[in-house]
């Protein structure tokens, strides 16, 4: 624009060193191990003996068109997770608001919440909820499915648990961010959803895929309510055949290998968005 | 005489005990490049930033461009657009490009669409002389880089008036020159500009008027010949003396 200005480009152009070749096996640890260990285990089981093994793992693993067995568990992780994301971002996001009210809701929620085990949650609103709607609402014959009961429980048990880790997320991203936002125009919101939010995601990847294992795990109690998921169809087996020996050995091998399965996926995110980032 | 752009009065700021802001009144005329010295700690930068209400005051007033800041009822964010601001630390946006930082707000604070925002970004980046780092992310680019990219960035809202935070502070004393002279091209192509900082060279050729801050308080305003070769107060002298005999 104006001819004055002359480029120092000699000081600041210095070429980026070339990044070391990467393969395949760069990334090979000890997750891809254990998770060829676990199945090598499941499929030596499985083809070796035939007879002891394979009722077993047809009756646990389940079928999509039943939706039980490993088909419930992932449904109910996935929807429950989907919901527990959002009510962690909103309430996070309520954390760190400096309007008292919301800032308070957000903390009383969580300190509840975190203070009563997931399991009592999912008697109380499975059970305890149509009585409540009985006896104060006047609703009759009011049910609650099993699987939306278990998602409402799970949501609201794990929310607050997400809930901290995006205060952290957000709070860990340095105050200038927020004020070189607000400097350009945006407002609150605007410097949330594309600049403080976007990163606090990257930072706080690695304790949400921890909060997914453990939803996946803990998605067994929902057994309780009689949803057909891998440990309910592990009890009906051992109930009907008494080989709890074997039995739980099958179920235990399928949430190690999802388990590991997902850790692994979540480490590949991780490292997908730290290479964009640099 | 033409309403200042920037007319500051009785300004009064407290954070806790510390008396940050001891009533400062200043105007600062369209297209005036004024630069603010002082000791840390002195308000200095205090007073830049209640210019585009990163913070607020306890008293006083303030009129942006005609717009009083202390009413309840302004849009801060309008008054925002309009007052460009380039921090000590750079601030940029680290999950973005060189490019998407100086797009981004004009997309949704201006409204400019993907292209126009982009034209944009591009000559901008050609002004601070680095269009070759568009598609670099901020980790990728030198602090002399960065600091130019923050600069166009706050350039590309058009605003009115640039506030300039110690920009070259955090610089490596090689990269302190290519941010200087951006600044200095900025000077002189009419925008008017409030820079704290340390460079007394700059100061000297960039700046109309100086303004040295002690406690909260201005102790001087002069003209860089002025307070250079004779300050008026005792204090200004000591602060020259410090500064200038390292």
């Amino acid at each position: 624009m104006t001819d004055s200005h002359k480029p120092l480009s000699v000081v600041g152009s210095a070429p980026v060193p070339a990044q070391p070749t990467s393969h395949w096996w760069t990334h090979f640890d000890r997750y891809w191990l254990l998770l060829i260990g676990a199945l090598v285990v499941a499929a030596v089981l499985f083809f070796a003996f035939p007879e002891r093994f394979q009722p077993i793992f047809r009756y646990v693993f389940g079928s999509y068109a039943g939706g039980d067995g490993i088909f419930m568990t992932l449904k109910l992780t996935a929807v429950a997770f989907l919901f527990i994301l959002v009510v962690g971002m909103v309430m996070g996001v309520m954390r760190v608001s400096s309007v008292g009210i919301l800032k308070g809701i957000a903390s009383l929620y969580v300190e509840i919440v975190r203070g009563v085990p997931v399991l009592v949650w999912i008697l109380w609103i499975y059970f305890g909820l149509p009585v409540f709607f009985r006896d104060v609402l006047g609703l009759k014959d009011m049910r609650i499915a099993g699987f939306p009961a278990a998602v409402a429980a799970f949501t609201f048990a794990y929310g607050a648990y997400m809930t901290e880790i995006f205060r952290a997320g957000i709070q860990s991203i340095p105050k200038g961010q927020m004020e070189a936002s607000r400097s350009l125009g945006m407002n609150y919101i605007q410097a949330m959803r594309h600049i403080i939010l976007p990163q606090a995601v990257r930072v706080i990847l690695p304790p949400v895929s921890n909060e997914f294992v453990t939803l996946l795990k803990d998605s067994s109690l929902i057994s309780v309510l009689g949803l057909e998921d891998i440990t309910r169809r592990g009890r009906e087996w051992v109930g009907r055949t008494f080989a709890s020996f074997d039995t739980y050995m099958v179920v235990a091998l399928l949430y190690l290998i999802l388990t590991v399965f997902f850790t692994r996926v979540s480490t590949a995110i991780e490292r997908q968005l730290s290479v964009e980032k640099r | 005489m033409p309403e200042p752009i920037i007319r500051i009065r009785n300004v009064h700021k407290w954070f806790g005990k510390t008396h940050a802001l001891d009533d400062v009144s200043m105007d600062v005329e369209q297209g005036e490049v004024l630069v603010i010295i002082g000791p840390s700690g002195s308000g200095k930068s205090t007073l830049l930033r209640t210019i585009n209400h990163l913070e607020t005051v306890n008293s006083g007033e303030i009129v942006v461009d005609g717009i009083p800041l202390t009413h309840k009822s302004t849009d801060i964010n309008a008054v925002r657009a309009e007052v460009g601001m380039v921090f000590q630390q750079f601030n940029l946006f680290p999950h973005l490009t060189a490019r998407q930082n100086i797009t981004l707000a004009q997309r949704i604070v201006r409204k400019r669409n993907a292209a126009e925002a982009d034209r944009t970004a591009s000559e901008l980046l050609e002004r601070v002389g680095i269009p070759e780092k568009a598609d670099s992310y901020p980790g990728q680019l030198s602090g002399g880089q960065q600091q130019r990219v923050a600069i166009a960035r706050a350039l590309a809202m058009d605003p009115k008036i640039m506030l300039f935070d110690e920009p070259t502070s955090a610089l490596d004393p090689e990269m302190i020159k290519e941010v200087l002279e951006v600044m200095l091209d900025l000077a002189q192509s009419g925008m008017t500009m409030l820079c704290v900082t340390h460079e007394m060279g700059f100061a000297r050729a960039a700046a109309r008027r100086i303004v040295f801050m002690d406690e909260g308080k201005i102790v001087e305003e002069n003209t860089p010949e002025g307070l250079f070769s004779a300050p008026k107060s005792d204090r200004t002298k000591l602060f020259l003396s410090n500064i200038l005999d390292r």
